[in-house]
């Protein structure tokens, strides 16, 4: 009896003993990913880091993305976070991540040497995890995030299927998209394909709009609770979508259709048009390898400002502020972004690498991808975001508009009194 | 000094028998209790998941006892259960009833019948969207039903089954019942098999039909199943999720919102944490409550 509560207690205390001891630096550091795709080419180079370096870089997949998520928050909360990891949040949380000490400031290696490091990546990549001089989420200004590909989100259009439309060339205009929409419709096929029962792609598209019809500053100032959702600018912006459903224009189910239906829809050729991400030159290419299409913006409908599309970094690693391993950790990302490495991702991923002298290896499709990366946006960049409750509010009313269940000037309401009731609610609690 | 001794020789024992439960104590505590405390804990608070947290006392209580899609997403879930309580539970008893006979190839059907439970709920998400699909190529509908329904002379019928707020609800509480109406069938089959055989030559004798054998021995005997059945379908399809993740995303506007969705919503796509935990404490709440009074009902039904 004494022998089992003394095995008990040695356990008990083996246990507190392991629980407080610091980690110690050492010659292996752990990353953490959530990219399936990019998992073989990732071990690849880490074993030919490992041979030039004698560093071990365990990289550990775990997928998808949402349990991902929840995985690096559950272990930020617990500090057992490893040395590099990618948050996959909004800016908000990844501000809270740094604020609580989890993320390493990577300005000072990111400026070494003139900014060599720096000025390698896209701008536009690098802004995703960085934060400006007086940024409102109260975070010291600084680069914080490691781009390893960039990503944006354009219109496709197959160019067999417009042909047999009698289509020429690829929409200029939205009003030329509506026209192209009533000629393949003519002809039995299907203009338009999105994944929009995935919402932030519904998001994408409308802010597309909202930026040609009134310009970012108008569109923060309604983040700001300056605008109402019940602005002409913004029923205008509600309206192209209303103009989307009464023109025929979306695949059947298409607010309910998850992205990878919609990929195969187009890949499939079962629609003339989609809106997707660079990452699809890789599904398209697996889905059917003859598939024969380009790459457009989405056509704007006004002149009054540039429509801009999203761009952005497409998976960024962090540095572990706590990690023993800091400076091994952001010697490898530097490796693992330098121009060659970059290749072999894009290559052998293709994803449109981060480093803009890599982009000579990409396809013609993902060059063309590439050339609205300088003009893009994305919300990370933004000096700030919508209240996400608000923004549920607004993607649903979205969708209820191309079911032709809500007029654009119901949303715009409703999307308003969701607004009112989330300020009045934050100030209240403040 | 006796005494003294029988005292430290019963807390000795009691010592070791604690320490043999300890480990089982300790897995529940740490499984059970505290993620159940830390729950109710986070719903007095405002928190993003990660950063710092703001008690706000009994705030997102209140603030949920306003929200109309809250309450419109447990309508739902009540609606897709009581499909399944209705439809499913008959189609389970009925299929059990027919399976009990001395029919040919009764041993497939047991195992046909059994396959929708058992596949994933992904799986069955990822089938139906496809016999759903409402689209076209080269004049040929793409989805099954919609193909059979235009091939067999109904082309009226073709619908967009899950983009349609009239269909979409239903669509799933059908899809939700084709999936679950397996464990009802075995449930039900094993009571059916337990009834003495001897109750229906008695019936038989006294000159019962078919009618009064089934509402005077085999409804009144299959009772309790019943009964287990339906605590089981109620707390079963109140916690759907997953099939509508599968076969709608995240969701026709707010029409396909159940409580689950709504609380995996509150915490993965507007990280409010603590709302979250107080939407998923009313909700247990609620599911507590149908628990108790269905076993009230069981209690009422097996004393009668």
């Amino acid at each position: 009896m004494r022998r089992l509560a003394s095995v008990c207690c040695c356990l008990v205390l083996a246990c507190l003993a392991g629980c407080s001891q610091p980690p110690q630096p050492s010659n292996k550091l752990i990353l953490w990913h959530w990219m399936t795709d990019r998992q073989d080419t990732l071990q690849k180079l880490a074993q030919e880091y490992k041979e030039k370096t004698g560093i071990e870089v365990a990289v550990q997949l775990f997928a998808p993305s949402e349990s991902y998520s929840q995985k690096v928050i559950a272990a930020a909360q617990a500090n057992v976070l490893p040395d590099i990891y990618g948050i996959l949040d909004k800016k908000s949380i990844v501000a809270d991540f740094i604020k609580a000490g989890l993320v390493t400031d990577l300005t000072p290696d990111m400026e070494a040497g003139g900014g060599v490091w720096k000025n390698s990546l896209y701008a536009k990549a690098l802004a995703d995890k960085s934060f400006d001089p007086g940024n409102s989420y109260g975070i010291k200004p600084g680069i914080y995030g490691v781009p390893i590909d960039v990503t944006n989100e354009q219109m496709l259009y197959n160019k067999k299927l417009l042909a047999k439309a009698g289509i020429k060339n690829p929409p200029q205009t939205f009003d030329d998209f509506l026209k192209d929409a009533h000629l393949l419709r003519r002809v039995g096929i299907t203009p338009f394909v999105a994944g929009w029962g995935e919402l932030w792609l519904l998001d994408c598209f409308a802010s597309n709009y909202a930026f040609n019809i009134m310009g970012e500053q108008k569109v923060f100032d309604t983040f700001r609770g300056k605008v109402k959702y019940t602005d002409p600018d913004w029923l205008k912006v509600f309206g192209v979508f209303a103009q989307l459903y009464k023109n025929g224009v979306l695949m059947n189910g298409i607010v309910t259709k998850g992205n990878k239906y919609a990929e195969q829809d187009f890949a499939l050729e079962r629609a003339a048009f989609a809106f997707n991400g660079s990452w699809c030159v890789n599904v398209y290419k697996e889905m059917n390898p003859k598939l024969d299409y380009g790459v457009i913006p989405p056509p704007p409908i006004s002149n009054a400002y540039p429509l801009k599309i999203w761009g952005s970094a497409g998976s960024t690693f962090v540095v572990n502020a706590q990690s023993p391993n800091k400076d091994k950790a952001i010697a490898f990302l530097k490796w693992l972004t330098s121009e060659k490495q970059q290749e072999v991702l894009a290559r052998e991923t293709n994803n449109l690498p981060s480093n803009r002298q890599a982009t000579v290896a990409v396809s013609p499709i993902l060059r063309d991808f590439s050339k609205g990366m300088e003009e893009s946006t994305h919300p990370n960049i933004w000096p700030l975001n919508e209240d996400p409750t608000v923004s549920e509010a607004f993607d649903r009313g979205l969708q209820a508009i191309l079911i032709g269940d809500k007029t654009p000037e119901q949303v715009a309401q409703e999307v308003q009194k969701v607004k009112d009731q989330q300020m009045a609610k934050h100030n209240r609690r403040r | 000094m006796k005494l003294k001794s029988n005292g430290a020789l019963a807390l000795k024992n009691n010592f070791q028998n604690f320490l043999f439960v300890l480990p089982a104590f300790a897995i529940f505590c740490i499984f059970y209790i505290y993620p159940f405390y830390k729950m109710i804990n986070l719903s007095f608070y405002d928190w993003r998941g990660i950063g710092p947290m703001h008690f706000i006392g009994l705030s997102n209580y209140q603030e949920l006892m306003h929200d109309h899609l809250w309450w419109n997403s447990i309508w739902h879930a009540g609606y897709i259960t009581l499909i399944a309580l209705t439809f499913q539970n008959a189609l389970a008893f009925f299929l059990a009833m027919a399976c009990d006979r001395e029919i040919r190839l009764k041993r497939f059907y047991r195992v046909v019948f059994f396959i929708p439970p058992v596949l994933s709920e992904v799986v069955v998400g990822l089938i139906w969207n496809w016999i759903l699909n409402p689209e076209t190529q080269n004049g040929q509908y793409i989805g099954l039903l919609n193909h059979l329904l235009y091939a067999s002379g109904f082309p009226q019928m073709v619908h967009d089954w899950l983009a349609d707020p009239a269909t979409a609800l239903s669509t799933i509480a059908i899809v939700n019942s084709w999936k679950g109406f397996g464990w009802g069938f075995i449930i039900m089959l094993a009571g059916l098999q337990t009834i003495d055989k001897q109750l229906y030559e008695a019936a038989k004798i006294d000159g019962a039909g078919t009618w009064k054998t089934f509402t005077n021995v085999t409804v009144p005997m299959m009772l309790p199943v019943i009964l287990v059945v339906m605590i089981l379908t109620i707390l079963g399809c109140m916690q759907v999720f997953v099939l509508i993740l599968a076969m709608v995303n995240e969701g026709l506007v707010n029409y396909t919102d159940v409580p689950v969705t709504r609380i995996f919503s509150a915490m993965q796509n507007t990280n409010q944490f603590g709302y979250a935990c107080a939407e998923a404490v009313i909700f247990g709440m609620i599911l507590v409550c149908i628990s108790f009074i269905t076993k009230k009902l069981s209690d009422k039904v097996k004393h009668a």
